[in-house]
């Protein structure tokens, strides 16, 4: 596929899109397919699964929220401040995860995100239950952008998502990311070769969690609001079943995942509690028959299809 | 031993064929055994011969062709299936079982036919796994480890044993008692094919020797042709 | 929160914190105990477990309301039913992703446990239901109130825990189970039908957790998300413990829950996270866990 022609496509696509359908929706969906990008740099590029990505994306909500809401700082700021509250976090619980890998890694970050989840239940600046309601959507540029307009909201949350997008494909194709490829396939090897995997796979870790943070930060700005169900082990298992859905290890399979989950849970509120149940079985469905993906099966469909037969 | 009529065949390979994955390990091997015969696959490091030992176990998942035990096609089946039918294996890297004493491994392998040695006669066999019963497996040297890999076989009953490279890394005086044990198994009347690199020590065990090389069966020869014959194997084998 | 000096605090205060946090503790041996013993043969982490736990709490309960079933039948048909449906994920699931990375058995056992917990959920609510306790009253020790089924829960979990280790330590077929987690290729080849006791290795883990599930009805409220809560503790607890050893995932289940209760006394609000800032500290010292062997 002429991939310029993909790609004006999609910017086409992205520029017209709030014209057909809701500019929330869109936002929302955006913010969650850059935490997925986020989750699936760690998974696809470094081979490691968290399973307490939440806690990045739930702590830069909150943090954004009280610095814009109750400090009174700009937007600008928050999101910087946010995003390195975020990198922090994951500069601390990352070092100590890192320690283990595979399973144990999974559980690690799942446990501590459970912990961070108790500290937010009870810490006062969270607003416990309630959670930090009412987060102001302030202009931007001394001014000059009105963010309270939706319309125009969109376009600056999609210039923050391709910056974050950008961040992770740049990473990538950096010599860090080569880095992070090789001790991904071989460790032992990249190792003989005098790379201190553990320092790569970190940088990797703070990286992801940075963007994660991003994305939970502009979620909290165009809903208005950071919850506990943000930092829960529920969120953080959706940004699995986002890159599971669109394809582990691809770039573009997390943006997919992450529309279509946000497409599902809109469309299928009215089930209510069933949507648990579907998106397990989502899992378990995927797992068992299209580990791929969405995006991983469609390449490999397109692939076959220009074999000569 | 010329003129000796060959016994009932108890094992019969035709071309096998073997993968490991995408590699196409054995290209159609062929031999057979008689019951009571000690055989050996002789060949130097790559040629197939674990791989022949493993597929005639069912370990290796992908094998087609045919292995015949006792008239009975297993090429299909899976290995605990041809455990049960009477064969029995001591691999190359022993397998002894870290999470189990002496004894546990002893007693591990359950008994598959009636007519397997007893407890008592196998301690007989190796009075020093007798004194170390209650030490962890791995804790034993490589010549007592091989020793247990080799006596928890023959309490099962099993009626031929696969031994691959059973005198790996032994001093000289190991390698000694474990070829005078293996010639009082074949003396009970136990069939073994034997894997080996070192045919000094096959030539004073075996009835018959095979030569693998690439996946295939290239040779074969009676013990007695072994001294006429050893620029031959010298080749063979690379040494 | 004043000195924890523990001769100044109040001893009625101590000891019923303490007992708490040994029933806690309990709970957390019983189910870090299947898991290891599942991880241990299927090289699976059971997310489901905690969704499992909540089946036995749920059978039991069910058994009572609509079959007239009385705790004890529970706690032996529970842990039955709930075992049967467990090898029948493992024959229908689980058997398919064994050659595949690790953590795709993680990701398989988190969506069943969603979708159990989903279609509890729907069912019956999120709001708990509380079910009778068997056995009635308690004794006045002196130091403390000892609730008689408080009690009972702690030496019940007690004794399977050690009966677990026994059964795996010390018989025939716990060597069976132990060799196959080693070289499970080739105990099959000695005539062992291995994936047979697979299955069976998930059923028993699964019971178990539902056994736990069982006793733990007349303490809880019987609820959809029970177990979940639980589980993502235990994860902790067995990272801490290292799934090396199987008297270790025991010690470190009831020690920690004694560390929690302890904290309770001391410094309430930390109660929560405690254990996962213990496993913060033990990541830092020994990544392997406690009782774990580097692999």
């Amino acid at each position: 596929m002429n991939r310029t022609l993909v790609a004006v496509v999609l910017a086409v696509l992205a520029l017209v899109a709030p014209w057909f359908f809701y500019p929330v929706f869109l936002m929302k969906a955006l913010c969650f397919a850059l935490f997925a990008c986020a989750f699936n740099l760690l998974l696809g590029y470094a081979g490691l699964m968290s399973f307490g990505h939440a806690m990045f994306f739930g702590m830069a909500a909150y943090f954004f929220g009280h610095m814009v809401k109750v400090w009174g700082w700009p937007i600008e700021l928050g999101l910087v401040a946010a995003v390195l509250g975020a990198a922090l976090l994951g500069l601390v619980t990352g070092a100590l995860a890192i320690r283990r890998q595979g399973i144990y890694f999974a559980m690690i970050t799942l446990a501590f995100a459970q912990m961070i989840y108790f500290l937010c239940v009870q810490m006062p600046f969270t607003g416990g239950e309630d959670g930090l309601q009412g987060i102001p959507r302030k202009p931007l540029f001394f001014g000059l952008i009105d963010t309270e307009n939706d319309y125009v909201l969109y376009y600056v949350v999609l210039v923050i998502f391709l910056f974050g997008f950008g961040a992770i494909y740049r990473f990538i194709h950096s010599p860090f990311g080569q880095v992070l490829k090789a001790i991904r396939d071989n460790e032992q090897r990249a190792v003989s070769l005098g790379y201190e995997a553990d320092r790569y796979k970190l940088l990797a870790f703070v990286l992801s969690a940075a963007v994660a943070g991003l994305a939970g930060a502009t979620k909290a700005m165009v809903v208005h609001f950071a919850t506990l169900t943000d930092v829960a082990a529920s969120t953080s298992g959706e940004v699995v079943l986002m890159a599971l859905i669109g394809g582990l290890g691809t770039i573009t399979g997390p943006v997919v995942g992450g529309f279509v989950l946000v497409a599902m849970q809109d469309y299928l509120a009215f089930v209510g509690q069933l949507v648990l149940v579907i998106q397990g079985a989502i899992f378990v469905v995927i797992v068992l028959g299209a580990r791929r993906g969405l995006v991983g099966e469609f390449s490999a469909w397109w692939k076959a299809r220009r074999r000569p037969g | 031993m010329s003129g000796r009529v060959m016994a009932e065949t108890l094992l019969k390979v035709d071309g096998l064929q073997a993968w490991y994955g995408e590699s196409h390990i054995l290209h159609g091997v062929g031999f057979e055994i008689g019951r009571g015969e000690l055989v050996t696959l002789l060949g130097r490091n790559g040629a197939g011969k674990t791989t022949t030992l493993r597929s005639v176990m069912g370990i290796v998942e992908r094998r087609t062709g045919s292995v015949k035990f006792a008239g009975r096609e297993t090429i299909r089946e899976p290995s605990n299936v041809i455990a049960r039918q009477g064969i029995a294996y001591c691999p190359e890297e022993r397998g002894i079982f870290s999470s189990l004493n002496v004894e546990e491994n002893m007693l591990l392998p359950p008994q598959v036919k009636a007519g397997g040695m007893s407890l008592g006669e196998i301690y007989e066999l190796f009075p020093n796994l007798k004194e170390r019963r209650r030490s962890q497996g791995t804790k034993l040297s490589g010549g007592e480890q091989q020793m247990l890999a080799i006596g928890r076989i023959l309490r099962t009953g099993a009626t031929m044993l696969l031994l691959d490279e059973p005198t790996e890394g032994l001093a000289p005086v190991i390698v000694q008692r474990i070829g005078e044990v293996i010639r009082t198994l074949k003396s009970r009347g136990f069939t073994i094919l034997l894997v080996e690199q070192n045919f000094r020590f096959a030539a004073t065990v075996a009835d018959r020797h095979y030569v693998m090389e690439d996946g295939r069966v290239v040779d074969t020869m009676a013990a007695a042709d072994v001294q006429a014959n050893v620029g031959k194997l010298q080749a063979y084998l690379g040494v | 929160m004043g000195s924890c000096n523990i001769f100044e605090l109040s001893t009625q205060l101590l000891f019923s914190q303490l007992l708490l946090g040994l029933i806690n503790g309990a709970f957390y041996a019983m189910l870090s105990l299947g898991l290891a013993v599942i991880f241990g043969m299927l090289n699976v982490i059971n997310f489901t477990h905690g969704a499992q736990y909540m089946m036995g709490a749920f059978a039991a309960w069910l058994m009572l309301t609509e079959l007239n079933i009385p705790f004890w039948g529970a706690l032996i048909l529970a842990p039955i039913l709930v075992g049967l449906f467990g090898i029948l994920i493992e024959r229908l699931m689980l058997k398919r992703i064994y050659h595949l990375d690790h953590l795709y058995g993680f990701l398989l056992t988190f969506g069943l446990a969603q979708i159990i917990e989903g279609l509890f959920q729907w069912r019956w609510g999120s709001s708990g239901a509380p079910y009778q306790s068997p056995i009635a009253g308690g004794y006045n020790l002196g130091f403390m109130y000892l609730p008689a089924y408080r009690g009972f829960v702690v030496i019940a979990a007690l004794v399977i825990c050690l009966a677990t280790w026994f059964a795996i330590e010390r018989t025939r077929l716990g060597a069976y189970l132990r060799a196959a987690t080693e070289n499970p290729t080739l105990v099959r080849a000695f005539g062992i039908n291995v994936p047979r006791l697979i299955t069976l290795t998930y059923g028993l883990g699964v019971g178990l957790a539902a056994l736990a599930g069982v006793l733990a009805a007349p303490i809880q409220q019987v609820s959809a998300l029970m177990g979940t809560n639980l589980v993502l503790v235990v994860f902790a607890v067995v990272v801490i413990g290292g799934m090396g050893s199987i008297m270790g995932s025991i010690v470190t289940g009831f020690g920690l829950g004694l560390v929690e209760g302890f904290t309770k006394v001391c410094y309430p609000p930390g109660s929560n996270t405690v254990i996962f800032v213990v496993m913060a500290l033990v990541l830092l010292v020994k990544p392997a866990g406690l009782f774990g062997q580097t692999k």
